[in-house]
């Protein structure tokens, strides 16, 4: 066996154990960091798979910032200490028990069917690549992510500062 | 068979990631049914959409030769930044309103 399929079931077992924690505990915060380790996880697989900028990227914006803006979520959300921490499941019995037949269904689809055989040469290095298709062909689409985000960070101070007007 | 399914299963290649996605869109899809909480739920759309760019990163590199794969998932990545930022505001204009943030229980608009 070689290492690199040595690595690929360590960091699968890692994204895939901690997300099943995720369904199960009780603690909403516990939640969080076992978040923290799937998306960790999923980087450790997109340098797996050749993607090195964005492994840094997700590190960077999703457990810097997404994951720290749920934080605060829950931590502005809750009243008093660890009493309202729970986070209560319902229909977690039929739910789980038809996404298990799904992703059954999902995972003999894969391994039944024949995909086409690509680039199997390693690629060195990505960024250059995307900075050039990012300033050429995907112009418009990066201006217009730019004003997406202008966009939800105006709506989000919004609404985020009405709330103390009313307090 | 079972030489060939050892020699399948020590060798990842694109079925391998395929299927590692499948099995995390379904864990995010159990969140977003199950839980009552918002931001578990939240939780669970953000493990939806990292399933969702593990799919176009594996493409990218097993199927075609050029980074379309790659932009697109960064896109995705700056999107699921946008809509937590927006979500969260959200969260808590509901709870300043409702003083709870269980869903079971925000139901104004239910007849």
């Amino acid at each position: 066996m070689e290492l690199t399929a040595i690595l690929f079931y360590v960091f699968s077992m890692i994204t895939l154990g901690s997300a099943i924690y995720m369904v199960f505990c009780k603690n909403i915060v516990h939640a969080a960091f076992a978040l923290m380790f799937t998306l960790l996880g999923v980087a450790a697989l997109y340098v797996l798979l050749f993607a090195d900028f964005l492994a840094a990227t997700q590190v960077l914006v999703y457990v810097g910032g997404i994951l720290i803006l749920i934080l605060f979520g829950v931590m502005l959300t809750t009243q008093g200490f660890t009493s309202n921490l729970k986070a209560l499941t319902s229909n977690l019995l039929p739910v789980s028990a038809l996404m298990t037949l799904v992703a059954a269904g999902m995972v003999f689809v894969f391994y039944t069917s024949t995909w086409p055989a690509g680039a199997m040469e390693e690629p060195s290095g990505t960024i250059t690549g995307l900075g050039m298709l990012l300033l050429h062909e995907y112009m418009l689409p990066f201006q217009m992510t730019g004003v997406l985000l202008l966009i939800a960070i105006i709506g989000a101070l919004l609404m985020a500062t009405r709330i103390k007007h009313q307090n | 068979m079972e030489n060939s399914f050892i020699h399948w299963l020590s060798q990842p290649e694109l079925t391998h990631y395929l299927m590692l996605g499948a099995l995390l869109f379904c864990i995010g899809f159990t969140l977003v049914l199950t839980r009552k909480n918002v931001i578990m739920v939240l939780m669970g759309i953000e493990l939806i959409l990292n399933s969702a760019n593990l799919n176009f990163i594996a493409f990218s590199r097993y199927s075609v030769v050029t980074l379309d794969g790659h932009l697109t998932a960064l896109f995705l990545i700056i999107l699921a930044a946008a809509e937590a930022a927006v979500a969260l505001a959200i969260v808590l204009n509901i709870y300043n309103r409702f003083k709870t943030i269980d869903i079971d229980e925000i139901s104004l608009l239910k007849g």
